[in-house]
């Protein structure tokens, strides 16, 4: 049944912009577009004669597979394939660090959702109604759901490995300081969805020599590229990708999804094949937040110096390792916070389990801890009888300081200028309760308080994480920049493979080319891997690295512009490049009409950031390259009767270096707080025996517009002295210290504890128990009020 | 899967009586998503949106016929006056587009304990008017929904309208979800005042497996206000006695725990909203703004 070979798709022409230099708020190409609903996003990519992939998963969180049986689904009516593990033509497993996670399952599966076989059909009901006849014999066994019940020396082992997957221990300085002030508490935190908007979704088209090109959605085309090549068993250059329009990312699309699958079934069947999950399937289709228990001893001299932090991290991996190693290490080193820690012992664990596979999301690790460091701070204030925020500011980390894993704080680290920051940002006005329109109460439209059981409360945190990829990986990006003349006009065209996922990074590697070689017009292409891998699109590092590659092949083809200025000029002095041309100081020599004369110059780079090293066995080493700081205050009003809450303001000072764009930099603190917040509220993948039990956006709830508060922001420009025009990565700080900001709020609102997010309104109103049901006495109609109408 | 679709009511029955399996469907809000999610394949769907006499409502004697496919939107802005405890109602369900598109006969036809347009219905003994080529009949809501997602409509049978009373007091409704827009009710409580027949109406939504009349809970509401004579001196009605009074609702609920809330939650908050409401619909009265 094998046809023709399909065409590829036309390469697009990217249209060319005037995106203004950096420093400048220019809105993104995408924005209007996509509010208009126009934005092509992967799952809207068509073909003539293209066929529908769909996904055959397993009911069951743990099982041993004894026979999968497809004869009826193959002999459908517009069937045209249905593979499985045995028609995996290569490595027969994948996975970003650890290629733990198989293709299709064989034998076991060991998550809830985990795929078994993959259909193509000529319409997508078919494609699903073939799943269902797909007959697998499975052998149900228990799953192991509890990360501390995986850790014990009895539980059935998941992984030939066993069920520990990473373990980060950390000592610093006496691992048995004792203190006068101790506190010490257990925290919990729940599984969190990346939630973006357009779920897992693309399309394959063989390319007739036993190649296929791929038009995805994902976060890093060439590590997708090569784990599908390995398992395609094709050489690199046959697998062809090219990003297409990203619904949101948020770590969700680090791992492969339907990447390989479509690949299969387009190659088996030689016509484009196009995947798309719905929400449903999209819960089961990427992984989430780690959900991690944590216990904590701080101990502190009287004065409220920190003088040691214990703590003990236990973190869910789910069923296969995805970026786990990363997380564990990330959230190790991060474990004491953004303070001067003399003394500590960090015990960070990563665990196999039977629920879903978590990996990465925005804040990596740092929130996890940022939660349970953050109310340690609150909680050690209290038994010091100190200010919270004082606290904070006293211990705060400067340069020079030693993390806790041996590595120097290098400038600039204004932990303690932004805690001041926020402390000293206006409080928002305190309106009177009573009259209020509803969508300012807690409870909004749903009219639930006109005031009644309505306190106020306000709470601190402060957070920091790393930029990039650590601890000894290679990290680098790479940049193309062609400089030429059309219709008499320079323009320049940029080529990376960085994903645009909706952070901006089409226009600011726009501004940065504007900036450097004084042209107008821009032309930013594809991104795809005809060119060298740009990284990751996570970890906040794409601006940096990413950026910094555009810098660099800039700075190259000014150098031959120049180059050719001085042969044809005779010109010695200083050089530069603006208004589409070249000067020496004032006096313009050559417009570049006049000096490219029909040629292009392009140069190719590669950029590099400082190198990184990994930790040794005590846990020390210079593992990271940069650190973003950022602060929040929230202030939020909770019905204690009812548990609901209004956040009112989140106020928030970050450092981000530079402002390389004013307006996708609001963007990303005002998302990156929506997210905190969902986190503090409402964000939970809940599970039971394995099994997610609300994957809907009915039941999985996002924060709306009416929960989300206005965002106070400063924001400081330090410069980190290594980084292109002193940037720092600004896409994770607003998320990892906003939720312990928020429940500390609630806290100081109701006097509860609070050791486990999301908060639910039951934990919040101290509803936990059935009530006792009081029957009416006979006659106990209760005395009227004594109180006459006034 | 077949679409019908029908110009008017009469061909809407011929089409239902032709094909029992058939699906009705018009806001589509509950059924679009069930067919999505592949939780349902019916054979036939029977498109109710260009019925004209569905989406009409008009006054009888005391009250309000309202056509099945009269959307939120309308009923909001159409007849908010008139019945504000379901025009409250309607404005807690989901986003301005569900809100154009959703109906009340989406709701009965559902019969979701959840349905935010339930519990106004309840609190001011409203009927359901189903029909066929049959004939027509009336039955009032706490008969029809018999059940969880289960109704009293016959094979053949179309949800048609609602008879309602127009408000004679001040209403309430008030419903609780966990975050503060676009939310499935965690659990709801809906209220009517009736001074000139000396009754109050109350429902719980969400919190059992129908919406449900909390009688004892009305009646000893109603012994407190008649027996110190408040309905004519408009005086306070005293903390204790609302206390008691959302305590006797929070004996009503029968709730189950599930992703959205416990049962623990769901019995003291409609506790709490059967409190507050009556409160607030107490002083309206007081204030005689009816």
């Amino acid at each position: 049944m094998k046809s023709e070979s399909a065409p590829t798709r036309e390469r697009p022409i990217i249209p060319a912009s005037n995106p203004g230099r950096i420093g400048e708020s220019r809105p993104r190409a995408d924005g209007v577009p996509k509010v208009k609903g126009e934005f092509e996003y992967s799952s809207d990519l068509w073909m003539d004669g293209m066929l529908w992939g769909a996904t055959l998963r397993s009911p069951h969180p743990h099982a041993n597979i004894w026979s999968i049986d497809a004869t009826e689904a193959e002999g459908m009516p517009g069937v045209h394939a249905v593979l499985t593990h045995e028609d995996v033509p290569g490595r027969k497993v994948y996975g970003m660090e650890v290629p733990d996670q198989p293709v299709l399952a064989w034998e076991h599966v060991r998550y809830e959702g985990e795929p078994i076989a993959i259909v193509a059909a000529d319409h997508p009901e078919t494609a699903r109604r073939a799943l269902e006849k797909i007959a697998v014999d499975y052998e149900v066994l228990d799953p192991v759901t509890d990360p501390e019940e995986a850790l014990k020396e009895d539980t059935p082992k998941l992984h030939l490995s066993g069920n520990v997957l990473k373990e980060v221990h950390i000592k610093h300085g006496d691992v048995n300081a004792t203190a006068e002030v101790v506190v010490s508490g257990e925290y919990e935190i729940g599984m969190q969805d990346q939630a973006f908007l357009g779920p897992e979704s693309g399309m394959a088209v063989p390319d007739g020599r036993g190649g296929v090109d791929l038009y995805i959605s994902t976060q890093w085309l060439h590590i997708d590229r090569d784990q599908i090549a390995e398992s395609l068993d094709l050489p690199p250059e046959d697998v062809r990708l090219t990003l297409s329009g990203v619904g949101g990312a948020f770590g969700g699309r680090e791992d492969l999804s339907m990447q390989l699958h479509s690949c299969m079934l387009a190659l088996d069947t030689g016509r484009p094949v196009k995947m798309m999950y719905n929400r449903e399937e999209s819960f089961y289709g990427h992984v989430h937040r780690h959900p991690c228990k944590m216990e904590y001893e701080h101990g502190a001299d009287k004065e409220g110096n920190l003088v040691y932090v214990n703590a003990r991290l236990v973190f869910d991996g789910g069923a296969y390792a995805s970026s786990s190693n990363a997380v564990c290490l990330n959230a190790g080193t991060f474990a004491c916070g953004p303070y001067n820690v003399p003394n500590a012992k960090i015990d960070s664990f990563m665990l196999y389990t039977n629920n879903p596979p978590c990996g990465a999301m925005r804040g990596f690790g740092a929130v996890q801890v940022c939660f349970a460091h953050e109310t340690q701070m609150d909680k050690l204030a209290k038994e010091l009888g100190m200010n919270p925020l004082e606290l904070r500011i006293k211990n705060a980390m400067k340069p020079g300081d030693k993390f806790p894993f041996g590595q120097t704080v290098p400038e600039p680290a204004p932990v303690a200028e932004i805690l001041e920051r926020v402390k000293n940002m206006p409080m928002p006005e305190e309106e009177e309760i009573m009259g209020r329109d509803l969508r300012r109460l807690p409870g909004g439209v749903s009219n639930v308080t006109h005031g009644e059981g309505v306190k106020r409360g306000v709470g601190y945190a402060v957070g920091y994480k790393n930029i990039g990829f650590s601890a000894g990986f290679d990290d680098y990006s790479t940049a193309s920049i062609t400089l030429s003349v059309e219709d008499g006009e320079p323009l320049i065209r940029v080529h990376t493979a960085a994903a645009e996922v909706g952070q901006g990074g089409i226009t600011l590697q726009a501004q940065i080319s504007r900036t450097e070689l004084g042209v107008e017009k821009v032309a930013v292409l594809p991104a795809d891997t005809r060119i060298g891998s740009a990284g990751s699109t996570s970890a906040s590092r794409q601006s940096y690295v990413t950026g910094g590659a555009v810098k660099m092949a800039c700075e190259a083809v000014k150098e031959k512009v120049f180059e050719k200025v001085r042969e044809e000029f005779g010109e010695n002095g200083e050089l530069s490049m603006e208004d589409g041309g070249v000067s020496a100081g004032d006096r313009r020599i050559v417009s570049l009409a006049d000096l490219l004369d029909g040629d292009e110059i392009e140069e190719t780079v590669v950029y590099r950031h400082k190198p990184t090293y990994p930790l040794d066995e005590n846990g020390q080493g210079d593992a990271h390259f940069q650190f973003a700081f950022a602060a929040h205050r929230a202030v939020v009003e909770v019905d204690e009767e009812l548990g609901l809450v209004r956040v009112v303001e989140i106020a928030t000072a970050q450092d981000v270096g530079k402002v390389m764009n004013p307006q996708s930099l609001e963007g990303q603190i005002q998302g990156g707080v929506a997210q905190g917040l969902g986190l503090a509220l409402l964000e939970e993948i809940q599970m039971k025996d394995g099994k997610v039990q609300n994957a809907s956006f009915t039941d999985y709830l996002l924060p709306t517009i009416f929960d989300m508060p206005p965002v106070r922001m400063e924001v400081l420009e330090l410069a980190d002295p290594d980084a292109p025009y002193g940037l720092k990565g600004v896409g994770e700080p607003p998320t990892i210290s906003s939720t312990p900001a928020i429940v500390a709020a609630l806290r100081d609102a109701t006097g509860r504890e609070l050791n486990r997010v999301p908060v639910k309104p039951e934990r919040l109103a101290g509803i936990e128990e059935e009530p006792v049901r009081r029957a009416p006495q006979p006659g106990s109609c209760g005395p009227v009020a004594e109180r006459s109408e006034s | 899967m077949e679409f019908l679709q029908p110009d008017n009511l009469r061909e809407a029955f011929e089409m239902r009586a032709s094909h029992p399996g058939a699906a009705p469907i018009c806001g589509g809000t509950d059924i679009m998503v069930e067919l999505n999610f592949d939780h349902r394949r019916p054979e036939y769907v029977l498109d109710l949106t260009r019925v004209p006499e569905l989406a009409e409502w008009s006054r009888e004697n005391g009250g309000f016929r309202v056509g099945a496919g009269v959307s939120y939107t309308r009923i909001i802005e159409e007849l908010g006056e008139s019945l504000p405890g379901l025009a409250m109602a309607s404005r807690t369900v989901g986003s301005p587009q569900i809100r154009n598109r959703g109906t009340v006969g989406g709701n009965l036809g559902t019969a979701s304990p959840a349905g935010d347009g339930l519990p106004p219905l309840y609190a001011s003994d409203a009927e359901v008017e189903v029909a066929s080529l049959e004939g027509t009949r009336r039955i009032p809501v706490a008969e029809f929904i018999t059940g969880p997602k289960r109704n009293a409509l016959g094979d053949g049978e179309l949800i048609t309208a609602f008879h309602i009373p127009e408000a004679d007091g001040p209403q309430q409704y008030s419903k609780i979800g966990t975050r503060n827009a676009m939310v499935i009710a965690v659990c709801a409580f809906g209220l009517a005042l009736h001074p000139e027949k000396g009754k109050v109406g109350a429902c719980i939504g969400s919190a059992a497996p129908t919406p449900v009349r909390t009688k004892e809970a009305e009646e000893f509401i109603e012994g407190v206000i008649s027996e110190s004579d408040l309905w004519q001196t408009r005086r306070e009605i005293s903390g204790s006695a609302l206390r008691r009074f959302g305590d006797m609702v929070e004996m009503s609920a029968k709730p189950i725990s599930d992703v959205r809330g416990t049962a623990a939650y769901r019995t003291r908050a409609v506790g709490v909203l059967a409190r507050r409401t009556l409160s607030w619909a107490w002083d309206e009265y007081r204030g005689g703004s009816r």
